[in-house]
Parts: structure tokens; sequence; C-alpha cells
């Protein structure tokens, strides 16, 4: 039942914008031609007929997501644990950390088009650059969530630092990483359409832009469908994969 | 639960220490503890020969666990004199002593053997050795079929049964137990101190037991050292003539051990004043 909710939810909304598009209730209300309000099912239509189109363009953006998330993992690990083992790296570059997300991703995206071209690196550092930040801070939140006296009782065991990360911070962030990885694919997606909006010649945010302009809007939406779902099958996957590898953690199986 | 057997006395071949004899294990002279301005641990006195067990007990806050940890090494004292083993040096006496925190802070991600043999590992060896060595005391301490059992599976009594074979794997000679039951209902504990008692009639160590339970500290010391409020200096000290030998019910109901248990009892009321 309660897994049934969000769907009868989605189902019923979907229903009402379907009557609503049909009796052009929309239209009349933003004063705007019919046609430009398409109902879910002129949606599944392009869905189908545009689905070559859609499929390589969408290829081209999984790829992108997909990798920028890999970056992102990447560099979220590799910041959060050398500022976890030092409290003055912690001090000198968590402000910076904390400090890069405040930079508006809108306004580097085109200098990083100018800079590295139109090909996937752009959109990887774009990506990376929105991905890696709940990453870190959630692993180091985790890797410093470690009990006092658990460190007491590994020193009185004789574990070296390593044995103590190893054997007890490492697993204890683990859960804590999922969490921040689970927040990141999920924007990595909006990254991937930033990049390519900001100068690329393929991609569901370039079909987008190209569906905009020809006021092709069931085609746009259909863009829009491809990549919530791309969005919330990698949230499931990881999810998945943190119930096998973490389960110890508060969404353990 | 199952029940504890009662366990043969055998030596464990990674941890066989000195047999009782001359000297002391643990001694701690006239130690002074502060954090900052609060006082903590004034002019205190505790010694224990090698394989005793000395109880601590003393009104809650009283700087029961800081003791433990400076006798460790885990803290340095503001002043005074602590020797384990001979060794000075907190580094060197840190590598004689294994602590047993109150909560028995399993590692969730570990089965039960792996948990036990956390020391071992630490020292280097590989799991499938390090489990072989733990084994025979899951066998000796009512913890058979239960070496895979992940700690969430296991009832209070059993999760503290590992964390104490775990302190005992470490092969230390001196065991520093804080309050190891004091999370665990009546009925359990009760259980848990005749297992205690067993575990060490068969591996005899010298523990140094804090505890506010003062049946406990009677029923499984041999001697007990009643601490002041804070901060913390010994106020009375009494010996059991032959603790553990008994069961605990018999123990606890005998004439001489409710005269011990009002003595304590008193001195703890004098020290809190």
């Amino acid at each position: 039942m309660s897994k049934l909710a969000p769907l009868a939810i989605v189902v019923a909304l979907l229903g009402a914008w379907e009557l609503a598009a049909r009796w052009d209730l929309i239209a009349d209300a933003l004063s705007i031609e019919p046609f430009l309000i398409p109902a879910p099912s002129d949606i599944a239509t392009a869905l189908w007929e545009d689905r070559e189109l859609l499929a390589d363009d969408a290829w081209v953006t999984l790829q992108e997501v997909v990798l920028g998330f890999g970056v992102a993992v990447i560099a979220g690990v590799l910041f959060a644990v050398p500022l976890h083992l030092s409290t003055a790296l912690r001090q000198a570059f968590y402000p910076i950390l904390v400090a890069s997300q405040t930079i508006p991703i809108i306004v580097v995206a085109p200098i990083l088009v100018v800079w590295f071209g139109f090909g996937i690196g752009p959109k990887l550092a774009i990506i990376a650059l929105i991905c890696f930040f709940p990453i870190t801070v959630n692993t180091l939140d985790g890797l410093r969530s470690v009990e006092p006296d658990l460190v007491k009782m590994m020193r009185t065991l004789d574990a070296s630092r390593w044995q103590l990360f190893r054997r007890v911070e490492a697993p204890t962030a683990l859960p804590y990483f999922f969490s921040g990885a689970k927040i990141a694919v999920a924007v990595a997606v909006i990254g991937a359409v930033f990049g390519e909006w900001s100068g690329s010649d393929s991609g569901l945010g370039h079909l987008m832009l190209q569906a905009s302009a020809q006021l092709l809007t069931a085609r746009l939406f259909a863009a829009v469908v491809i990549l919530s779902a791309f969005a919330i099958g990698l949230f499931w996957l990881l999810g998945a994969l943190e119930r096998r590898v973490a389960w110890w953690g508060p969404r353990g199986g | 639960m199952p029940e504890a057997p009662v366990a043969e006395p055998q030596p464990l071949s990674a941890s066989d220490h000195a047999a009782p004899g001359g000297g002391t294990a643990v001694a701690v002279r006239a130690l002074r503890h502060t954090y900052g301005e609060l006082s903590v641990i004034e002019s205190l006195d505790l010694a224990a020969a090698p394989h005793e067990v000395v109880g601590i007990i003393g009104p809650s806050g009283c700087g029961k666990t800081t003791l433990l940890e400076l006798i460790a090494g885990l803290q340095r004292a503001t002043a005074g004199e602590i020797v384990v083993a001979g060794e000075h040096a907190p580094r060197s006496r840190l590598a004689s002593c294994a602590y047993m925190p109150q909560r028995d802070l399993l590692l969730p991600w570990l089965p039960a053997i792996d948990n036990a043999a956390l020391a071992l590992r630490n020292r280097g060896r590989r799991r499938a050795a390090a489990r072989r060595a733990a084994a025979p005391l899951f066998e000796r301490f009512g913890l058979a079929g239960f070496e895979l059992a992940r700690p969430g599976e296991l009832s209070g009594g059993m999760r503290q049964r590992v964390a104490f074979l775990r302190t005992l794997l470490a092969g230390k000679p001196v065991l520093l137990l804080d309050e190891p039951f004091g999370g665990l209902d009546a009925i359990t504990r009760a259980e848990m101190q005749e297992w205690l008692a067993g575990a060490l009639d068969a591996e005899p160590r010298t523990v140094v037991l804090v505890t506010h339970d003062v049946e406990e500290a009677l029923y499984l010391c041999d001697r007990v050292a009643v601490l002041s409020a804070r901060p913390a200096r010994v106020v009375a000290e009494l010996t059991s003539p032959d603790p553990r030998a008994t069961p605990r019910t018999e123990a606890v109901t005998a004439a001489e051990f409710s005269a011990r248990r009002e003595r304590a009892m008193r001195a703890l009321i004098e020290g809190m004043r």
C-alpha cells in the first residue's frame, strides 16, 4: 500500500494534466497556443516516435552523468580522508571547499566551455564541481563520528593509525558516504544539462535547447522524462548497492 | 542465553603470563589529576598484585573511568606515579593494559569471532589464523555456535562476553574493566558475574574492575577500594578471603558477605561527605 501511494499520486496528477491539456484549460489560462501545452499522452507519443533521436542524445548525457559522478566520488573521498586525518589540513581547506559551493555554476560553465571546448571535459568538470561537495561533507562527518571510547579501546588493542582507519573509521563512514553519494547523483543530472546548455553538439540538454527553439514542447518534456528516469534509476542503484555493502548503516537490510 | 560452561583451566598460548608471585602488576602512588580547575583525583594510592582482582567502587562521577584511563596510559596524570608491569611511561603501560569499556562497542560489520580477535588482527595475524586462535575461547566461554553471528543478533549478555574475550585475546597482563555489566538487567548481570568468575579462574589476570555495584565488587574481587566523591581518594579497602569460589547466590547471602557489604556501604556514605 505504502509503495502504491506515490504511484497513485503520479497517476492522479497525470490524469488531471491530461484532461486539462485536452480541454485547453492551461493554454486558456496562460493565453497561449494550445499546441504549446502537450498532454502526457502527447509526451508519450513523442517518446516513442523520437526514440532514436532521444536514445542517441540520452546515451551521451548518461555517459557524462556516470563519468562526472565517478570523478566526484573519487574527488570527494580524496578530499575527505586527508581532511579527516589532519586537523591542519581541515582548518586550511574546509572553508575553501565550502566557498567553492558559492560559485554560481551558471557563470562558470561557459568559461569552462571556452577553456575545454565542446567535448565531454567541461561537462565532467561541472558535474564533479556540483557533486563532490555532498560526498566530501558526508564522508568527513562519518569519519569524525567514531566514538572516542572506540578509539581508546582500539588503542589498547594495539591498533596503528592505519588500522584504526581501516577497521573502524572507514566502515563507520561508509553509510554516510552513501548518503552524500545519493544526494550527489540526483543533482549530477542537473549538472549535465547545465554543461550541455553552456555549449555542446549533443546530449539531452542540447536536444532540449533545439526543441525549445522549434517549439517542440512534447519532445522537450520527453527529454525531461528521460532525465528524471536517469536520476531515479541511479539513485535506486546506489540505494541497492548501499544495502549490500553498508548494511550496518541506518538503511541496512 | 546458553549456560556458561565451567571452564577447564587451560593456559592460553598467546597470552600465558607470569604466575602470581612477588612484585606488583599495578601500582598507583600519590596520584593527582585535574581537568583545568576541577580536581578529579587527589592523592590516590592503589596496588594490585599479579593475578589479583581489585575492585573500585565509588559514587558516580567520582573519576573511576578517569583512573582507568590514567592507568592504561590513555591520559597523562597531572601528578603522581603509575607503574604497570614495571613500566612508567604511558606508551609502555598501554602495551600492558587491555581496556574494556562499559558499552560492548562491538563493530557491527564484523562477526562475533572477528570482533573478539581484533587485537590479533591488529598485530598482523591473518583472519584465518586469528579465528583459529579465538575459536577455542568461544567453545570454553559459552559462545560455541555464535562465532559467525553478527553483534546485532546477540543478546546483551553474549555481546558482553564477546567484548570480554576481545579484551582477553589482547593478550595483555592487566585487564581494566569499566563497569563491564553496567548496561545489563539484574538477572543477566548476576549470570555474567558468575561467568566472569569462571573465566578469571580459567584465565587468571591482573584485573582492575570499576563498578558501582557493591555486591558485584565484593563477589568478584580479592580486594575492593572504596573511593570518595570528587576529588577521589581511597577511603576504605576491604579484602575478601576467597572470592569467586562459591556460587554467587550462596556467596552473597553468607553472613560475612553481608557484613562486608555493610562496611562498604558505610564507607561509600562516609566518602560522599
